[in-house]
């Protein structure tokens, strides 16, 4: 640097250089932002994406014998493998589960490919195994095939979970983001922010006065009974990685349309606030497991919200925002005290700050 | 844990912006002082309830953005070491030194782990006594006594294979060399609570009275910023250059005894360079000779590091308040938090990256017309 001086120097004041090329996978590549986004852009699309290929929602819509199915596939990943309010097991077949629901299908059969990691106690893995047996029953699925792979000790994290479904969509079901228009109403199932913040808990040995439980579950049925309202809804997203604003910016940037969310609508726990301030996170970022987000026709918006709160997983179902004709693209928040603010596509994973 | 839903009531902060508004007579520049408060001002809106007269400056106070390259670099050189395991908090990954960041050195295989405490750190290295464990401690007076605590624990407990790289900074220097500075508009500082919750407010007094500035110690929900806020414009509209503690519930005028006991005992004062800025006397901390042993640099003698910086943005003016972010020709367009190009775009604390990710909806740059937010597939 430069030698001492009494006051700062303008004409030394310099920069870094900028990273725009990243020569190999980051932890943010899974992060479910932009990079996630651009990783899928740039090397996965072009090699193999065709006609069918859905790089924007959770699963795949495509016909096959005339039947209108919803196809999706997810891997799970978590560290630890049980944490309050659920486990690997049950995400693996929530996660997916939700993946279908979001299309509006009814999910039927799931596969199940574990991947072991040498070493791993095999009563861990019965025990994973039967999370995941008792989430398919709940959520009313099959296991109707799978797959076992055993890696190398320090080649794996002792689980790796990847499940794909298949599910049947209802016929006049059409849930794309591209059917959002102005004036849609914006509703999410309940408070946000649960799981992250549950899993950040014992992964991090954090504790917070409060055992925060992740809100992991399976939303078929919740989407059901919305649909059984109107079949008219625009557009379903279960808000996981990347939280509720990731979710809010797909669809704002799919559907063309801009997002307005009021800020002190959104339902966000006390103990997540509360664990959130103390580590510098933004509750909207924030990873649930058991929460969608529904765009709604206005004229649809309170009976399908009453619907909602009549169902066990939707009983605190809120109003959050609507979207506007304004800034296509872009999701806004109002602020408390009456300010606004962009609420922007997380870029890789949110990282505590320093104090 | 209510006070965070009691120190946003909206009734409250309208409460508080009628009295500014009551008050103000002529414009006034006000610093504040901690990214911290940068961000809660840009989060909540802050900037535009106020009246027009009260112009918001954001100040040095990122302990990221202003750690200097130069460091950044030695800790990707130790961190890329065979053996070492480095240690850091979550927003020191992405900062970009020369050419890469700590992200990417973990992703060649480099042991870079997260952690929340330094003790963190030393519970590893006392789990892998075969291993070289190496925490970055960099910041203000505020993280600076758990980092000085933990190279104390080492020597107590006789944990050889920890160490610390030390880049930690104090704001009052800063103060001082902002004041100084030929350019400078700030007549009021909203002084960084957390700071002198652990310093007191003893450094601040002459510095008020010698630069005829009001300082008010302000807290980081918005409703303290509304307070401090209203009592530096109070002073400012009387003529009257103070120092006063609008934080009580977490700062006494003595701070904290034991954790300044603890930052005399391992460090000692040194001119620290500061990214963006360049060096500011007496402004840092390093590790005092007696702990010498524990001090990174010197154990794993760093050499052969080329540091380049290309002067490319501006983020030094955006860090002593003479430059607005949206004002740099490069915000929005080549410079946004996927392809910084400076810290204060890559913090979360940063200037640049709370204007970017908050306000680009209503700044008159080409930010809003390339939302670099919007997903591309």
């Amino acid at each position: 640097m430069s030698e001492t001086t009494e006051a700062p120097d303008v004409l030394a004041w310099t920069c870094p250089l900028p990273l725009r090329e990243r020569p190999r996978v980051v932890m943010g590549h899974g992060g479910g932002g932009a990079l996630s986004a651009e990783l899928v852009r740039d090397v996965f699309a072009p090699a193999y994406g065709g006609p069918a290929l859905s790089v924007t929602g959770d699963s795949a819509t495509v016909e096959l014998g005339g039947a209108r199915l919803a196809f999706s596939t997810d891997s799970f990943v978590v560290r630890p493998l049980f944490f309050p309010g659920g486990s690997i097991g049950h995400l693996a077949v929530n996660g997916t589960v939700n993946d279908l629901a979001m299309s509006g299908a009814r999910p039927a059969y799931l596969s199940c490919g574990f991947i072991l990691e040498e070493g791993v106690e095999t009563g861990v893995v019965r025990r994973v195994a039967e999370a995941l047996g008792e989430a398919a029953r709940t959520a009313g699925v099959e296991v109707a095939t799978g797959d076992t792979k055993v890696v190398e000790a320090g080649h794996g994290d002792g689980v790796f979970i990847n499940t794909s479904g298949i599910g049947l969509v209802p016929p006049g079901v059409d849930l794309r983001p591209q059917r959002v228009v102005p004036g849609d109403v914006v509703i999410v199932s309940g408070p946000i922010g649960a799981h992250g913040v549950a899993v950040m808990s014992v992964r991090e040995g954090l504790e917070f006065g409060v055992e925060i439980e992740s809100d992991c579950a399976a939303l078929a049925g919740l989407v059901e009974t919305m649909l059984a309202v109107t079949e008219d809804l625009h557009v379903l997203r279960d808000p996981t990685r990347g939280g509720l604003a990731a979710a809010l910016n797909e669809i704002a940037a799919a559907s063309g349309t801009g997002v307005v969310v009021l800020e002190r609508a959104v339902p966000v726990p006390a103990p997540v606030a509360n664990a959130c301030a103390v580590l510098g996170l933004d509750p909207m970022y924030v990873a649930n497991e058991g929460k969608l987000v529904a765009f709604v026709p206005r004229a649809h918006a309170d009976a399908v919200l009453a619907a909602m709160r009549a169902h066990p997983l939707g009983r605190e179902a809120a109003v959050i925002g609507e979207a506007v004709a304004d800034h296509p693209g872009m999701v806004v928040a109002r602020t408390g005290l009456g300010g606004t603010r962009v609420v922007d596509l997380p870029l890789g994973e949110q990282l505590p700050r320093i104090c | 844990m209510k006070y965070i839903e009691e120190f946003q009531d909206p009734a409250l902060a309208e409460r508080l912006l009628g009295e500014i508004r009551a008050a103000v007579t002529r414009p006034w520049a006000l610093m504040e002082v901690c990214g911290g408060q940068t961000h809660t001002i840009i989060r909540h809106g802050i900037d535009q309830l106020l009246p027009d007269e009260v112009e918001l400056i954001h100040g040095p106070g990122c302990p990221v953005c202003v750690t200097p390259l130069e460091v950044i670099d030695k800790a990707l050189e130790i961190a890329s070491r065979p053996g070492v395991v480095f240690c850091s908090f979550g927003d020191m990954l992405r900062v970009p030194g020369t050419g890469r960041d700590l992200f990417q050195v973990r992703g060649e295989g480099g042991d870079v782990r997260v952690v929340y405490s330094p003790l963190d750190a030393l519970r590893i290295a006392r789990r892998n006594p075969d291993r070289q464990v190496v925490f970055f401690g960099i910041g203000f007076e505020t993280t600076a006594p758990p980092n000085a605590m933990t190279v104390y624990q080492a020597r107590r407990l006789g944990i050889p294979n920890f160490s610390l790289l030390v880049s930690h900074v104090r704001v009052p220097p800063a103060i001082e060399a902002i004041m100084r500075s030929p350019n400078c508009r700030v007549q009021g500082f909203l002084a960084a609570g957390h700071v002198c919750s652990v310093m007191g407010t003893g450094e601040y007094p002459e510095l008020a009275a010698r630069h005829r500035v009001p300082v008010v110690v302000t807290g980081f929900e918005p409703l303290d910023i509304l307070e401090g806020v209203r009592r530096t414009v109070l002073q400012l509209e009387r003529g009257e250059h103070f120092v006063e503690n609008a934080y009580p519930r977490a700062v006494r005028p003595e701070g904290n005894p034991a954790a300044r006991a603890m930052l005399d005992d391992v460090f000692e004062v040194t001119d620290r360079a500061w990214r963006g800025i360049g060096v500011i006397p007496d402004s840092g901390w390093r590790l005092s000779p007696r702990y010498r042993e524990f001090d990174a640099e010197h154990r794993f003698r760093v050499s052969g590091i080329d540091t380049r910086e290309p002067s490319a943005c501006r983020s030094g003016e955006v860090l002593q308040g003479l430059l607005k972010p949206h004002e740099c020709e490069a915000f929005g367009t080549v410079c946004t938090p996927r392809s910084p190009l400076g810290a204060t775009m890559v913090s979360s604390e940063g200037a640049c990256a709370a204007y970017y990710l908050y306000r680009r909806l209503d700044l008159p740059s080409a930010a809003s017309r390339h939302p670099e937010g919007s997903p591309v597939v």
